[in-house]
């Protein structure tokens, strides 16, 4: 014991850093705010480095190269030992780090933490989401399996709308014309080297201001921030009723940390690593690019967009996001922190969670996209060929053959880029469902071109009859009526 | 411990130089000087895959398959070498193509790739239709636009019949702004 201490004493004569620690470790905060609300930054910081310490071991085995990542991949998994599970790992650390910066964000918006004089904590955070984003998204290139090729053959043309550089610009984020084995080799160095490198410094910083400008005060409604005399209040506070950071809050702090690692592992352990997903080989079309989690809510909104408004929100959006983030704590730096007495922010708050959440769920099943094989996979149901003439089974067959059925769902399985057809006849007449299938519209192509007459009767023939027992098929009445005039009167007739 | 020793303080005024300080100065614009030189090789390695574009490197005729190979009224699937390409490719360098031969030498070779956000659109004969199974692209076997998000017809690239063999220039990735190598056409835009 004693040597140990003597070794100690000899080191800290030497680095004179034992105060410093002591007294970062002993700093004080409101006893309020030693809360389970103020455990997620120290969550992201530790799951930081748990990233920094399995990708390290990661590399150990990973091959950056475009031919051999997807082999290094299947060794990792299959001939490393547990090197599936760092794997596993790294990749629902990966998960768990967006969601705890994005659920870190909540409370710090809510509570007004970012206000004066904690304007800059804040800013460099949003930094340091958007590095995290960024290493989500570099990460999943460097699995470099056909989600990652066509992930990037997604953001290279997202970039190519920048106006006038557009083109450089993916020249320049591809390191070359394609995406190819460059591509790999400079995400490679952005995930491990540069946005690393840069998030060290950044969450320095962040830890170093949070020390410095202390914790935020647990919010009061009527206490409210002015320049003039926040610092004195904060400072009267903690004289009043603070407690040393060691011991009186860490033990939640490090209570909830382990249990994220516990939850990381075992998820790792139950679902396994992520992928890769088939060789990144684009001759294989038969393919269904999906992002990961984390930018399904991106998926949806590229495919919602209206097409015209699709370049402009692309370019301006993330502007008008990350600018609105960055001006937030210099728009509102005084005034209310507690949520009671700021609506807005709840309001705001709710919107984006919500809208994220709606549009992330969407894209699990991405109703915009035809299902590329349920004309060949998906058979009829039969209660819709079920007591029907030959030429109604025969439009059967032109709407199963003509992949109709890859945007239009019957009896609940099919495609949903279009409605489904189930009771179709009752809302379209038969020269509606003609001028449909012909001319296209809406959002759908027109078939003209590709259907003959036969085809088109036998088609539509079979459209008539989707329509259930109790509801008559739409009619068109003055069609009705004139082929009730034309019709010879039947006294004539004889 | 001991307090530090003081150290000897510049005490010559602002107005005039003082020796030491000229000496830092010249030290800081070396120091400038040494950067802005490094900077210049540096900034240019970076910058490579603009110049090598601007330098019409990323294009190349290349060979599809001899004629034959595309029976007329069909559109196919053909598979190239991509000609800019370097050994660690991989996979990557393997490109597809969709080949539709309307008659005689008469071609449209479309990229594969969406015109939307570039995912790979798959054709399908019976509807005569090429669907993108992304965000619901549709175009037609012109390769013009049908129906969704797509700001334009498919990406086509310009062919050639050479020795009864169809030939290309490939070479990058077709996006709205790069597409040098690709047959300029905008009739999905017009529709």
């Amino acid at each position: 014991m004693s040597k140990l201490k003597q070794i100690g004493d000899w080191l800290e004569e030497r680095l004179q850093i034992g105060g410093a620690i002591r007294e970062a470790a002993s700093h004080p905060v409101p006893r309020k705010s030693a809360r389970w609300w103020y455990v997620f930054g120290s969550a992201a910081l530790t799951i930081f480095g748990l990233q920094v310490v399995t990708g390290i071991l990661l590399a150990l085995a990973y091959d950056p190269s475009a031919s051999e990542a997807g082999n290094s991949l299947q060794y990792l998994n299959h001939g490393v030992t547990l090197g599936w599970f760092l794997r596993a790992v790294h990749g629902w650390g990966s998960n768990f780090m967006v969601a705890v910066v994005l659920i870190h964000m909540c409370p710090v918006f809510l509570f007004g933490a970012y206000k004066f004089p904690r304007q800059l904590t804040w800013v460099l955070g949003v930094f340091l989401l958007l590095m995290t984003l960024g290493m989500a998204f570099t990460g999943q290139v460097l699995r470099f399996d056909q989600d990652a090729y066509w992930g990037l053959g997604i953001g290279a043309p997202i970039t190519g709308r920048v106006p006038l550089i557009g083109a450089q610009a993916v020249h320049m984020l591809l390191g070359g014309p394609i995406i190819a084995g460059a591509t790999l080799s400079r995400l490679f160095t952005l995930h491990v080297f540069l946005i690393p490198g840069l998030l060290i410094g950044f969450v320095s910083l962040h830890l170093l201001l949070v020390l410095k400008l202390g914790i935020n005060e647990w919010p009061m409604p009527g206490r409210v921030v002015r320049r003039s005399t926040y610092e004195k209040e904060y400072n009267e506070l903690l004289q009043k009723d603070g407690v040393p950071f060691v011991p009186g809050a860490i033990w939640k702090d490090m209570v909830f940390s382990d249990g994220i690692i516990v939850a990381i592992m075992a998820c790792a352990a139950y679902f396994g690593p992520f992928g890769p997903s088939g060789y990144p080989d684009p001759t294989i079309v038969q393919t269904i690019p999906k992002p990961d989690f984390f930018f399904l809510w991106l998926d949806a909104m590229l495919a919602l967009l209206p097409p015209e408004m699709e370049t402009a929100s692309l370019l301006i959006g993330p502007v008008v996001v990350i600018g609105f983030l960055i001006l937030l704590p210099f728009l509102s730096g005084e005034g209310e922190k507690n949520w009671r007495r700021r609506p807005i922010a709840v309001v705001t708050l709710l919107l984006v969670v919500v809208s994220l959440a709606t549009f992330t769920k969407l894209a699990t099943y991405s109703p915009w996209s035809p299902i590329m094989d349920a004309w060949s996979g998906d058979p009829l149901p039969v209660a819709f060929l079920n007591r029907r003439t030959p030429l109604q089974r025969q439009g059967a067959l032109v709407f199963q053959g003509k992949q109709c059925r890859n945007c239009h769902a019957m009896g609940g399985s099919g495609g949903r880029r279009g409605p489904a057809l189930d009771s179709v006849a009752t809302t379209l007449t038969t020269d509606h469902l003609v001028r449909q299938v012909i001319q296209g519209g809406g959002n759908m192509p027109a078939y003209g071109k590709n259907l003959n007459p036969a085809e088109v009767t036998a088609l539509v023939s079979f459209l008539e009859t989707l329509h259930p027992p109790n509801r008559p098929p739409a009619r068109d009445a003055s069609q009705a009526a004139i082929q009730q005039q034309e019709k010879p009167p039947p006294a004539a007739n004889r | 411990m001991s307090e530090p020793p003081e150290i000897a303080k510049d005490t010559s005024s602002g107005a005039e130089l003082s020796r030491r300080a000229l000496f830092t100065k010249i030290g800081l614009l070396l120091n400038g000087l040494a950067v802005a030189v490094l900077a210049m090789p540096i900034l240019g390695y970076l910058v490579s895959p603009i110049l090598r574009s601007d330098r019409g490197q990323y294009k190349r005729w290349i060979t599809l398959g001899g004629l034959d190979e595309f029976p007329e009224g069909q559109t196919r699937l053909a598979t190239f070498q991509n000609p800019i390409s370097i050994g660690s490719d991989g996979d990557t360098s393997h490109i597809p193509c969709w080949v539709r031969r309307i008659h005689g030498e008469q071609f449209q070779v479309f990229a594969i790739n969406c015109a939307h956000l570039g995912c790979p659109v798959r054709w399908f004969p019976q509807s005569g239709l090429f669907m993108c199974p992304c965000h619901g692209g549709v175009y037609y076997q012109d390769g013009s636009r049908a129906s969704g998000p797509p700001p334009r017809g498919l990406f086509e690239y310009q062919y050639k019949v050479e020795d009864g063999k169809l030939m290309i220039e490939a070479g990058q990735l077709p996006t709205l702004s790069t597409t040098a190598s690709l047959a300029a056409r905008s009739r999905g835009c017009q529709s």
